[in-house]
């Protein structure tokens, strides 16, 4: 497996180093079968100690990282069959959001999710993954043709936020969101939902409603980033660390809580040490998923889930 | 204001609680200076500029509700702290602040009343309680608002008044915005009538949810309503807003809202529109 790409987080530096070094030598072929086994294994160890001690802002890094696999890298690896579909029939196209039929093993389905850019050009382009109104819309209108043509929905959640701009706002990017989450509420096929980066606040929960929601073991998810929690109470960016295990916002705070429902394991020291490995996981976890759903009728499926956000509410009676 | 000291240490007939600063009012909007009293009368609106002075949520059951016919609901559901949430104050001491300015237990006023005589259901948020920010106890009772009004077949009116999900209870703020809109879902299903009153200010999480998803939109007149903050456009577009962003003439022109009206029409608004879609 290669060296990931840098830039690299402070806390991953010590197994970059070590992991360099066992390139250089198999390159140069000085070492025995047996050296690079027990380099190999000391490697292993190294990471499975940083990421015992990983603390909430360790894991925002990390979903945040150069090289971590985005939606159309999971789509192009797990799914088979891609076609993807353009615009929203009222506005545009978002090439923040991205649609599309796909196959699942011998299921179609039909994807939405956010998508991020891997250099400054792509990056731009993808408005580093902060959808638009048309793009929740776009979501929107290729969810209810797979609620016409009996499609699951699979969703991947990887953004900063909803676009917070001039035409954002203009176009109604509060009402474009509240529009997918009364849908998506009702929608009479089964939605599996993934966050497999960035979780932030109504952006993510614009494309986030549904029977199941997994979680990367290194994503986030949360009613705001820790920066902007900080920017409100402090005014500056500051607190984010310490606000970040204040706030909940890993895929453990979130299973305590119940808000979601299974935690799917990354590749030691995160999906960008060995994203193959990371596709191989994550699709087996949705292919099983979407045959449990698939075997749910279909109201009964929609009465889970309304109980399921009816119950989210945490309070006491007096 | 020199006549107004000499009223005040001259003649000596005002009480002590009584000192100008009770009495009077100065306008945000035009800085005129109002009689409290009047101001009152008015609705709490000024009658030199129009300008919507911001009122809690007890007064909208006045304005809206017929006289007598209000029965509040669900009052005893309380926050509690389900993050153990300590920032730069303890979110405990924040409810408890809240409750000791508001007199009530949580940013949501909810019940049943009749509006010229047409039985609702209504919620009204209380923007004085932290920010009329929605917690679990703001959005399920914002739900049992709907659920209230799908038992009883009568129409579910919200007077909305927030910045948005209350970020102290983390992800569970958010997920009350997929539950309350999950009830307008049903409420279209039944066939009933869902108003959304939109008052200063409207915001964030609120607007992505139930307030965007009336079937018809009332705003109050210059009410901010939008999603993203101010200042978080202003750092992301690094350049000025245009005068009138965000406010409710702003969002009628984009067609965000059906109607602006101003407080004193406001219940004869809501009764008009009830008496098209829901003449039962």
């Amino acid at each position: 497996m290669p060296v990931p790409k840098g830039p690299h987080l402070e806390f991953e530096q010590p197994v970059v180093e070590l992991a360099m070094k066992i390139e250089d030598l198999l390159k140069t072929g000085t070492i025995t079968d047996s050296d690079v086994k027990s380099l190999q294994g000391k490697k292993e160890a190294l990471q499975k100690k940083i990421s015992a001690k990983l603390t909430s802002w360790n894991r925002i890094e990390l979903a945040r990282r150069a090289g971590r696999p985005f939606t159309l890298d999971y789509v192009k690896s797990i799914f088979t069959d891609f076609v993807e579909l353009h615009g929203d029939r009222r506005f545009g196209d978002d090439p923040a959001m991205v649609c599309g039929l796909a196959r699942l093993g011998d299921q179609s389905v039909m994807i939405v999710g956010q998508q991020k850019g891997r250099d400054t050009k792509e990056s731009i382009r993808r408005n580093f993954g902060m959808a638009n109104p048309e793009g929740y819309r776009k979501a929107l209108r290729c969810m209810i043709m797979a609620e016409k043509f009996g499609l699951p929905v699979i969703s991947f959640i990887d953004t900063p936020g909803a676009f917070p701009g001039l035409g954002a706002e203009e176009r109604g990017q509060g009402e474009a969101i509240a529009v997918n989450l009364m849908e998506m509420a009702v929608l009479r096929v089964p939605i599996l939902a993934v966050v497999i980066g960035e979780g932030a606040s109504g952006g993510a929960l614009g494309i986030g409603v549904g029977d199941r929601l997994l979680m990367l073991e290194n994503a986030w998810y949360g009613v705001i980033s820790p920066e902007s929690c900080s920017a409100i109470l402090w005014g500056d960016s500051s607190k984010k660390q310490e606000l970040s295990g204040t706030m909940k916002i890993t895929a453990d705070d979130l299973k305590a809580l119940g808000v979601i429902d299974r935690i799917v394991p990354e590749p030691l020291g995160g999906a960008h040490w060995d994203p193959e490995a990371m596709y191989e996981t994550l699709g087996a976890v949705l292919r099983e998923e979407i045959a449990k759903l698939q075997g749910v009728n279909i109201d009964a499926l929609l009465r889970k889930r309304a109980e399921k956000y009816a119950a989210m509410a945490k309070f006491a009676e007096k | 204001m020199e006549w107004f000291r000499k009223a005040k240490s001259g003649i000596g007939t005002l009480i002590k609680k009584d000192t100008p600063a009770d009495l009077w009012v100065k306008c945000d909007g035009c800085k005129e200076v109002l009689y409290r009293k009047e101001l009152a009368q008015h609705l709490h609106v000024c009658d030199h500029c129009g300008h919507h002075f911001r009122i809690g949520a007890a007064e909208y059951v006045r304005i809206l509700v017929d006289a007598g016919t209000w029965f509040p609901m669900d009052t005893t559901l309380r926050s509690v702290d389900p993050l153990k949430f300590v920032a730069k104050k303890k979110y405990k001491d924040s409810i408890q602040e809240a409750e000791k300015k508001t007199g009530a237990a949580s940013g949501v006023l909810s019940g049943t009343g009749k509006i010229e005589g047409r039985p609702v259901a209504l919620g009204v948020m209380d923007f004085r309680f932290i920010g009329g920010s929605m917690g679990s106890v703001e959005g399920e009772k914002i739900a049992r608002v709907f659920r209230k009004a799908l038992r009883d077949k009568v129409p579910a009116i919200i007077v909305s008044a927030s910045g948005g999900a209350r970020m102290q209870e983390g992800v569970l703020s958010l997920m009350q915005m997929a539950s309350t809109s999950a009830e307008i879902a049903r409420m279209r299903d039944a066939g009933l009538p869902f108003l959304s009153i939109l008052t200063n200010p409207t915001m964030g999480g609120v607007t992505a949810s139930f307030a965007m998803l009336g079937d018809v939109h009332i705003a109050e007149p210059g009410s901010l309503i939008g999603f993203a903050g101010e200042r978080v456009i202003r750092e992301t577009i690094r350049q000025q807003l245009p005068p009138g962003f965000q406010r409710a003439e702003f969002l009628l022109e984009k067609g965000f809202v059906d109607l602006i009206a101003p407080r004193p029409e406001l219940k004869a608004t809501v009764a008009r529109v009830l008496g098209h879609l829901y003449p039962g």
